[in-house]
């Protein structure tokens, strides 16, 4: 396959994830937001939501308060914000559009389609309302392009470099988050339920759609240690980074299939997944959630050159 | 006289620059005017470097590099026999009539201002216009490095009556192409008495008189070439003939760094 | 427009033509309103293969689709095998012109051309001359513009030896059709043209350098996504099952072609290009383009490469060299032109300029390096004073024009919100010149002025196109 097209749909996957993830963090943001403060409604929870994005600087520099009517709109459909969800998939579908070819008929018209109602949303007042409209288009429509994906492309390479990308960001998506709200994470004697904190562990399983599967899992009230192992460890929680290095792993496994080669991504991914592997919850607050957390982002932006290396993007 | 060059062109890439293309026309060929005694280029980095010959018939080298680069130097290093001809140039390779060197490039395209200053030359033999043509130009532009770059066109430059060497032959160009003259672009050396390093080679022009073949104009000296003109490539324009051209991907900023020593070799012994 | 040749029929007054009798008998029995209905039903197809058409161009592309008219043109398989047997006479006269300027330039000596509309034109790439692009082919696919103005009157417009596009919509209007009246299709045996991909394909391949390492790597490069052909390039491609490349993807190694791929650099052989000449290779041409390869010219003139159409054809086709190719063809085939050219008057000659000044109310007068209908003279639509003004630029530089009549062009039947009514068409067949010879696939791209009396086709002008039979 053309580098230029594992590389466009390498994109591709990655900025539908980001789209999602970003949309389901704006949700869950506006809730925890929007709580009277005694209990536990956080005011700062517009700047962790830039900050897990990893668009803080860019939002300072616009020069805007810090307040819900401007952070929502900078992060859905901001042209000015390169990671806004407007920007996510106009950018996954100038990729796809550059390959067309390389996707089936049902997956480029869920993306097209989605791309053209997106358009829609503009303006700079866009009202609570619409955001939320927007952020459930966007929902949908990644739901609708994962399945006609899943349904109708063939399992070839194309296939897996849209995977590859996405379980990156996927990765990195959760990764940040837990680096962003660490601290509400470490283990601290306070009393079970009683704690204010409870909704900001509620947000961020609700930004990575586990507060059901955290129930089902545990069978327990919401912990913190036990929302990190969640995210961190647990491999039947899609999103945790233990998950999507098995898939990564799995993935370049495919891709190494036709060719037999193996390189840089195929060592760093199973390196990474060994790590994961031999540590535990316990080990890692021992040795410092935030210091784990800074290795594996770095590990895991390690895996992206590896993969451009290996590919030749 | 023999003119011995020494040149050296150096790129500095911000980041690793990858695929790494140089076409370089920088080795002269023999005419009845010069003689190429010895040349050599080098190159400080891996890489292919091929020889042939371009559709004008100049030498051309294209390099390659086998990695990614940060730095590149090129090197020149020769000595050419120069005779004083009177500008005329003969027995250079010639691959096509010169009616084709009445062509418009981009660079060379006239404007009206330009067209009715050359079409102020006085008539008469071709030689004397041409000569003509020279001097007014001479006259009438300022050597300036700072008004223009590579890729400024000529009615520009004219517009400005400011340029380099490169801007003088292209308007003289323009000119006498106008006047149904065929003109052609050369670069080459200029050799020099004093020491310090230049940070360009030379550029003039060619133009053709019917009896007596392609003849050289320096409109940026006002004189023609003469023992101190080595002629290294030539074209329609400064495109056909440029010394380096070059692509590259990623890399970031570049900066480049030319030093070019062009001298009697008879004048100055020691190096 | 009264006394146009209409191909469905035939002259003012003379009945109806035999070859459209299926159509006629279609058009007929189908009640209008059911036509109307098929019509929308055809435009919702194609609003929804449209989808597949608009995505390709900009956020505007759903403005850019061309309009298709679901009448038929027809052509009989007599009157397209005199046509195939013109075009293909054309088309090798074009690679010979070709050939022979880039090598030798026997035609200059002999007189035929004046040596200026070569040296002088800009299409003329002096950077190939010399060169002889693998099997000796120039223009592997050529458009040649046909317009007709009688039952047997053909004559051609233009030649395009370039990149001509629009085959595409030849296929696309096949596929509509076959889908929409699949039964009218059958009655009328009309020749497939499904066959061009896989022709295009095996020309292609035809050429490619000889090597004995692997199977020929073939590659069609295009612009990018920003170009208004992309669909057309991503269609090929896609068609052929050969890679779409962007010049970034490429890249020249000891005067090879490569492309990168995932599993490192793959050879490549022939190079379906649609970019310009002049954007091909950075370090010989336009410098500033980012569109190309660089060191392409290399490896194409170390004979590593084929590109089609070859680097400087533009020089065949240009308006002026046009005028030309009667006599270009007996000069290297020693037979008369089968399609004729259009009559032009070359203002650069005394007689032919004393004739147009005579005569100016009803011709056409172009600028020889004109284009977009600009420095254009329509005769019989301008004033006295217009006419007189244009008479004394034609005197100041004559060299600088031609002149043509004014063509009544055919009409076909062609459903209007009114109903059937008759518009202007032209044609525009694709020729493949391979190393085993010259393949045209039976019709072409019909275009046609959905504007009353218009005679402009062009697509950007409110130009529609239909699909074009050849039965029998």
């Amino acid at each position: 396959m053309l580098s230029r097209t594992a590389a466009d749909l390498f994109w591709t996957g990655r900025y539908l994830e980001r789209a999602d993830f970003i949309c389901r963090l704006v949700d869950a943001t506006a809730r925890l937001a929007s709580l009277p403060s005694t209990y536990g409604g956080d005011p700062t929870a517009w700047a962790g939501a830039l900050a897990a994005v990893g668009v803080a600087d860019a939002f300072a520099a616009s020069g805007a308060e810090m307040s819900e009517a401007n952070v929502a709109p900078f992060l859905t459909i901001d042209p000015a914000n390169p990671s806004s969800i407007r920007n996510c998939l106009e950018r996954a579908r100038g990729n796809a559009r550059a390959v067309r070819t390389a996707l089936t008929l049902e997956a480029w018209e869920n993306l097209n389609g989605a791309w053209h109602e997106v358009e829609r949303f503009s303006g700079p007042n866009l009202s609570r309302a619409r955001a939320g409209e927007l952020v459930e288009t966007v929902r949908r429509a990644v739901l609708a392009f994962d399945g006609s994906a899943h349904r109708t492309m063939l399992r070839d390479d194309a296939y897996w470099f849209l995977q590859l990308g996405a379980a990156m960001e996927r990765a990195d998506n959760t990764a940040r988050l837990l680096d962003v709200k660490y601290h509400l994470l470490l283990p601290r004697d306070e009393p079970v339920g009683g704690s204010l904190d409870y909704f900001q562990w509620a947000t961020i399983l609700r930004t990575v759609s586990a507060l059901t599967a955290y129930r089902w899992v545990y069978r327990d009230t919401v912990k913190p240690w036990l929302v990190a192992d969640l995210l961190i460890f647990n491999t039947q929680m899609p999103r945790s980074l233990a998950s999507c290095y098995d898939e990564l792993v799995e993935l370049l496994d495919h891709l190494g299939r036709g060719s037999g080669r193996r390189g840089p991504a195929t060592r760093t991914a199973s390196a990474v997944q060994h790590g994961l592997r031999n540590t535990n919850i316990e080990a890692v607050f021992a040795s410092g959630l935030h210091e784990f957390i800074g290795r594996f982002i770095a590990d895991n932006n390690k895996l992206g050159s590896a993969v451009a290396e290996q590919f030749l993007f | 006289m023999r003119i011995r060059v020494h040149h050296a062109t150096s790129y500095d890439y911000q980041f690793p620059a990858e695929g790494v293309v140089q076409a370089l026309r920088m080795k002269p060929s023999d005419h009845e005017g010069q003689r190429v005694v010895h040349w050599r280029l080098d190159v400080d980095v891996d890489g292919l470097l091929r020889e042939r010959r371009d559709a004008f018939g100049n030498w051309l080298h294209i390099f390659s590099a086998d990695q990614p680069v940060t730095s590149l130097t090129l090197r020149v290093t020769g000595e050419v026999e120069v005779r004083d001809t009177a500008g005329v140039v003969r027995g250079a390779i010639e691959r096509f009539p010169p009616g084709v060197f009445l062509r418009v490039t981009d660079l060379t395209t006239p404007d009206a201002t330009l067209r009715d200053w050359a079409a102020e030359t006085e008539p008469g033999e071709t030689l004397a216009r041409l000569h003509a043509l020279m001097g007014r130009l001479h006259d009438d532009m300022s050597f300036d490095t700072a008004a223009t770059n590579v890729a400024t066109p000529a009615p520009e430059a004219f517009a400005h009556r400011r340029g380099v060497c490169q801007d003088y032959a292209h308007i003289f160009i323009a000119a006498a192409r106008t006047l149904g003259i065929p003109a052609r672009y050369v670069s080459g050396h200029l050799a020099r008495p004093e020491t310090d390093a230049q940070d360009a080679a030379h550029a003039w022009a060619e133009a053709w008189a019917e009896d007596l073949g392609w003849v050289a104009f320096d409109a940026a000296n006002g004189v023609c070439a003469n023992e101190s003109y080595l002629r290294v490539a030539t074209g329609l324009d400064y495109l056909d003939a440029a010394p380096m051209r070059g692509a590259r991907r990623g890399g970031g900023a570049e900066r480049l760094s030319v030093a070019v020593h062009a001298r009697d070799a008879g004048f100055q012994r020691q190096d | 427009m009264a006394d146009s040749f209409d191909e469905m029929n035939g002259w003012a007054g003379s009945g109806p033509r035999a070859a459209y009798g299926d159509v006629r008998r279609w058009l007929d029995e189908t009640p209008p309103e059911i036509l109307q209905t098929r019509r929308a039903q055809a435009e919702l197809l194609f609003r929804r293969t449209g989808i597949t058409f608009s995505v390709y161009g900009d956020a505007d592309g759903a403005e850019r689709l061309i309009p298709f008219d679901l009448v038929p043109r027809v052509l009989t398989g007599t009157e397209w095998a005199r046509l195939e047997r013109g075009l293909i006479q054309r088309v090798e006269a074009l690679n010979a012109l070709s050939a022979d300027l880039y090598n030798g330039q026997e035609i200059l000596r002999a007189g035929v051309i004046p040596p200026e509309l070569v040296s002088l034109n800009p299409q003329y790439q002096l950077a190939v001359a010399g060169h002889v692009p693998p099997k000796g082919v120039f223009v592997h696919i050529a458009g040649i513009d046909l317009v007709r103005t009688g039952p047997d009157d053909f004559y051609v417009l233009e030649d395009n030896a370039r990149t001509p596009s629009g085959v595409s919509y030849m296929l696309e209007n096949r596929e509509m059709m076959l889908r929409l009246f699949p039964d009218l299709l059958q009655r009328s045996q009309v020749a497939p043209v499904e066959t061009y991909p896989d022709l295009l394909l095996e020309t292609l391949r035809s050429v490619a350098p000889e090597r004995h390492d692997g199977d020929a790597g073939i590659v069609v490069l295009t612009p990018g996504p920003h170009n208004s052909a992309f669909y057309e390039h991503s269609f090929l491609a896609d068609k052929m099952g050969v890679e779409l490349v962007e010049g970034a993807d490429l890249f020249v190694r000891d005067d090879r072609v490569f492309m990168r791929t995932t599993e490192g650099p793959r050879r490549v052989d022939v190079i379906y290009r649609r970019i310009d000449d002049a954007y091909l290779d950075p370090l010989f041409f336009r410098p500033d383009s980012t569109l190309g390869v660089p060191g392409l010219l290399t490896a194409y003139l170390a004979g590593n490469v084929a590109i089609a159409n070859a680097i400087g054809t533009g020089v065949a086709d240009d308006k002026a060299m046009y005028s030309y190719m009667p006599e270009v063809i007996r000069f290297y085939s020693g037979q008369e032109a089968i399609l004729p050219n259009v009559p032009t008057w070359r203002c650069r000659e005394a007689e032919h300029l004393a004739y147009v000044l005579d005569h100016l109310p009803e011709l056409v007068v172009k600028e020889v390096d004109g284009s977009g209908g600009y420095g254009m003279l329509v005769g019989p639509h301008s004033t006295k004073a217009q006419i007189e003004i244009f008479a004394q630029k034609l005197r100041a530089g004559p060299e600088r024009f031609i002149a043509q009549p004014t063509l009544a062009l055919s009409t076909c039947p062609t459903l209007c919100d009114s109903g059937i009514e008759p518009r202007h068409v032209d044609l525009r067949p694709f020729v493949l010149t391979g190393a085993r010879g010259v393949k045209v696939v039976p019709g072409g791209l019909t275009r046609v002025a959905l504007t009353p009396g218009s005679l402009v086709v062009n697509s950007s002008q409110g130009g529609g196109t239909k699909d074009t039979w050849v039965t029998g």
